[in-house]
């Protein structure tokens, strides 16, 4: 240590001194992670509260007030929360608005779909054919397998990238590997040349559509537009009922939720945070400041990346099918909305916005809201819900520009 | 006092426009050196060449003891390296705290792991305390940058390049906008700045700079017109026609 820094820590030991006592709410000397974020604390709490409500009031416990299917769509909402707090991480904290994240959910759910279909598949197949004289080879057994998967498109065998589908615990690296390398190569690419704003959203949805037109072709080797379905039906589980295998999911996608949140608040606190919130403000300053700007940015766009293909690999096994659909650019139009309209640039306003919007969407489309009849025109809510939620979006933007969540700021403010 | 930066025959051209024209001169170390000059004189690009922002087309930019080139190197390489730049307009990020800015300036290492797995220490409180001291900030720390005065948020950003500890410190006109109280006040830290390093100071305001009281080049039309005291440049008869003179 040089005598200049030593002669620094003298000096400022001594100033430090006499208002130790102020120093000690500032100088943050190992004060635990949730005693400086209490609001991981609330959400913990508020989390584990929802979790057992929903669990004993489930037909799993007996009493059966909230229907499985129900379960089934709390169990999804929760893992759109994951996602859309992922979503709030790389746009509301890091400034990068991508419209590719639920193209990151869908390869999860591809991912984990496609060893849930083999796995399925290779089960029945294995029942009918087990009735036979002359015990079939393996090789029948895997044609089997592919024909009856995809049948559908025209196809006996399996396609390369079926590769590991056999293999839960493969195709479960590939939930992390697929986008963790998909997110790295092209935030690589798009931060490396600089691309920002509205340019790199432009590229960020261009790489959505490539992906879901992949997707939709016969001979994509996903089953086009049939997409992956029957993914309700675990494996092993089968005779498990449903209402128990949906509190089980149902659990695991608030354990996820619980673990992402704890996780993104954990790297957002401090000086990572503090550099993370700076690069969404002034990215140029920081590269003066001497941070490696890319670096920082790959780092949240791939992390981000992967908790979303996790949020997506939880919630396909619930939603029963995925197709190419779920990856078009309109659906992380949606999570960009929904973390608007909640609040960017806090966690738990991504969790309200997604948990409110998804909820509010399925009720409105799902026939919960009565039609009105004006006398000349009847207003259907599964074809109006859509301009109701533009306008809502349009109101939030301009009267309540920090979102559903800010409002609990000015309640705070209100009290003190 | 050694040569710290050492600029060789740089040009630089925006849309057949000679932004810097062949232009050389030297920084020591510790020096404090103020450049002044007429609109279009090159100011600017000089900083944008010396921080990386901006590629020359020909000339060298050697660095340090070893002479290492700048040329090519990324901004934040270049910081890394001990050069630290004040914008003009004052940039601080006003979403934060005075503490949070300075924190992110102090010397530290800057990878994102090394950042994310960093922990809070004494020393750089301590430090954040003195340099907070420094810029008479001391008893706003705690206050969300935005809220400063324009004067309070120029002496934050000085604060922040001072956290960084650099070996050069490149800064544009820090008396814009100022009080006059204030300009005196940010004189006196520039001064004290340069006591242990190497301070270049872009200013358009005369008194300001014979108040820094310092070595003073001239640019014009991209190269350096006359160099040396205020008094001995603004008596040469070049400097009066195309700068003082108007």
């Amino acid at each position: 240590m040089s005598d200049a820094s030593l002669s620094k820590e003298t000096i400022s030991s001594k100033e430090i001194g006499p208002k130790s006592s102020k120093d000690f709410a500032t100088t943050p000397k190992r004060r635990s992670f949730i005693a400086q974020n209490p609001s991981v604390l609330w959400f913990l709490l508020a989390l584990a509260a929802f979790t057992l409500g929903v669990t004993l009031l489930s037909e799993a416990a007996g009493s059966a007030v909230i229907s499985t299917s129900f379960v089934k769509t709390l169990g999804k909402t929760l893992c759109l929360c994951l996602v859309a707090i992922a979503m709030d991480v790389v746009w509301g904290y890091c400034g990068i608005l991508s419209l590719g994240h639920f193209a990151f959910f869908g390869i999860g759910g591809y991912a984990v779909g496609m060893w849930l279909m083999y796995a399925r598949t290779e089960a029945i197949v294995a029942e009918n054919l087990a009735g036979q004289i002359i015990p079939p080879t393996q090789a029948e057994i895997s044609d089997a397998i592919a024909s009856q998967i995809f049948g559908v498109v025209g196809a006996s065998e399996f396609p390369l990238i079926w590769g590991f589908s056999h293999s839960l615990i493969l195709q479960l690296a590939m939930v992390i590997l697929i986008p963790g390398l998909l997110a790295l190569v092209f935030g690589w690419l798009a931060f490396r040349s600089r691309v920002t704003g509205v340019y790199l959203s432009i590229l960020t949805q261009a790489m959505t559509l490539a992906l879901a037109l992949y997707l939709f072709q016969n001979d994509s080797g996903l089953r086009g537009n049939n997409g992956l379905s029957g993914l309700q039906n675990i494996p092993g589980f089968e005779q498990v009922p449903q209402a128990q295998i949906s509190i089980a999911f149902f659990w695991a996608s608030a354990l996820a939720l619980g673990l992402g949140y704890v996780l993104f608040a954990w790297v957002l606190r401090g000086k990572f945070g503090s550099v993370i919130r700076a690069i969404r403000d002034d990215e140029a300053r920081v590269r003066f400041l001497g941070y490696h700007v890319e670096s920082y940015k790959l780092f949240i766009f791939t992390l981000t990346a992967v908790i979303a293909a996790i949020a997506g690999a939880l919630y396909y096994p619930q939603a029963g099918i995925i197709n190419p659909g779920e990856v078009a650019p309109i659906a992380s139009i949606y999570l960009a909305v929904w973390v608007a309209i909640g609040g960017r640039g806090r966690l738990y306003g991504a969790v309200i916005g997604a948990a409110f919007v998804s909820l509010l969407s399925s009720w409105f489309t799902g026939g919960g809201v009565p039609a009105i009849d004006l006398g000349f025109y009847t207003i259907q809510w599964t074809d109006w819900w859509l301009v109701l939620l533009g306008f809502s979006f349009v109101a939030v933007t301009l009267f309540l520009p920090g979102g559903i969540s800010s409002l609990f700021d000015r309640l705070v403010r209100k009290e003190t | 006092m050694s040569t710290l930066l050492e600029l060789s025959g740089v040009s630089v051209t925006f849309d057949g426009f000679r932004a810097i024209n062949n232009l050389s001169f030297q920084i020591g170390e510790p020096e404090l050196r103020a450049i002044i000059g007429p609109n279009g004189a090159g100011k600017t690009t000089f900083m944008d060449i010396v921080t990386g922002k901006t590629k020359p087309d020909e000339g060298r930019v050697l660095w340090g003891d070893k002479g290492i080139s700048l040329i090519g190197l990324s901004e934040s390489r270049i910081s890394r390296e001990g050069i630290g730049r004040k914008f003009q307009k004052p940039t601080v990020f006003e979403a934060q705290s005075v503490r949070d800015n300075l924190a992110m300036a102090l010397r530290n290492p800057r990878g994102p792991l090394d950042v994310l797995f960093y922990r809070k220490s004494a020393q750089g409180a301590a430090r954040i305390e003195a340099v907070a001291e420094q810029i008479g900030l001391t008893d706003a720390l705690e206050r969300t940058a935005g809220e400063l005065s324009h004067g309070q948020k120029q002496w934050l950003e000085i604060g922040m390049l001072l956290a960084q500890e650099p070996r050069l410190l490149l800064v544009d006109e820090p008396a814009a906008g100022m009080t006059p109280a204030e300009r005196e006040k940010t004189t006196d830290i520039l001064v004290e700045a340069a006591k242990t390093r190497a301070v270049v100071v872009v200013e358009h305001d005369m008194e300001f700079v014979r108040r820094l009281n310092c070595k003073v080049t001239v640019l014009n039309e991209g190269s350096v017109l006359a160099e040396g005291s205020l008094d001995h440049v603004t008596k040469n008869p070049d400097v009066i026609d195309v700068y003082l003179g108007r």
